[in-house]
């Protein structure tokens, strides 16, 4: 009888803290609900994704334009070098 | 035929490039992660332009590797300097939208630790090319077609592991509004490639008439 009464207050006390191990910390916000200042802000992360986008294909291109014109101007000096 | 076909390119290039963030404003916001997700116009097509790069370089390294052509070689070099670009492009636009979506600007997880390996493989192919000696060309060649097999990988790794990453489903399922700004942007990327690839290989042609100069220069 003694073993049975234990049995189900453990099982009851059991159950109560399993459920209450469930339960959302009581400190919990959704995101949106959170102040501005606690937000991360999307914009500055586009704006910087698309700002490095152009920024690193204009370098590239000057990047490639300089050296095809470095080349081409030592080409012509040779060539010259070779007809004289 | 290249000249006659590149100034029209490069104009409609960069009318594409001036018009697709117009596009990209007025495309509508994702439900969930709202304005950041207007880098995904740009982030996926450069991941794009990067996969076009790596297979023209791994195609164009093999036929150099098995049958010598030089010209191979010289296109293949270009695309491995395309594919350094375009996936650097990929690697820190995916951070700055992930910092807000994920909460977190790294993950080591498959999809982004494979990217980073592509990545660093071209920069082993360009640095073996450089600094490699003679007969670099070759082993170039081989770390070119090795990078070129990693690409189905990182491609099927968001559907294989779990990853943070979004499957690849997401791009068939986008939802109405978005496919139009999407494949303006990966038109604009592709046919940036294509003027970057012209020049480049330009580039590499001029090198090698310099190098056949210098050479009848000294017999």
């Amino acid at each position: 009888m003694l073993r049975r009464a234990c049995l189900v207050v453990f099982s009851v006390v059991g159950s109560i803290a399993a459920l209450a191990a469930q339960q959302p910390p009581g400190g919990f916000v959704p995101i949106e609900q959170l102040p501005p200042s606690e937000q991360l802000p999307s914009a500055p992360l586009l704006v910087a994704a698309y700002v490095f986008v152009w920024l690193a294909l204009m370098v590239y291109v000057w990047s490639v334009w300089r050296r095809l014109g470095r080349v081409e101007a030592e080409l012509r000096a040779l060539e010259q070098k070779t007809r004289k | 035929m290249t000249k006659r076909y590149f100034v029209p390119l490069l104009v409609v290039t960069a009318a594409m490039f001036a018009y697709a963030p117009i596009l990209i404003a007025n495309a509508p916001y994702e439900s969930t992660m709202g304005l950041v997700q207007k880098i995904f116009y740009f982030h996926v097509p450069s991941w794009f332009a990067m996969f076009t790069a790596v297979f023209i370089c791994g195609i164009q390294s093999a036929i150099y590797l098995f049958r010598g052509r030089a010209a191979s070689d010289r296109v293949a070099a270009a695309a491995g300097e395309l594919a350094v670009v375009f996936g650097l492009l990929g690697l820190v636009t995916g951070p700055l939208w992930g910092r807000k979506s994920w909460g977190v600007w790294w993950q080591w997880d498959a999809r982004l630790t494979i990217a980073l390996l592509l990545e660093l493989t071209f920069i082993a192919y360009l640095l073996v090319r450089k600094y490699g000696g003679p007969g670099s060309e070759k082993l170039a060649a081989a770390v070119g077609i090795f990078g070129m097999a990693n690409v189905p990988f990182l491609y099927m790794s968001v559907n294989i592991w779990r990853t943070i990453h979004p499957p690849t489903s997401v791009v068939p399922t986008l939802p109405a509004g978005m496919p139009g700004p999407f494949w303006f942007s990966v038109a604009a990327f592709m046919l940036l490639l294509t003027i970057l690839m012209t020049l480049r290989v330009r580039l590499e042609q001029q090198r090698a008439a310099l190098d056949e100069l210098y050479l009848a220069l000294e017999e």
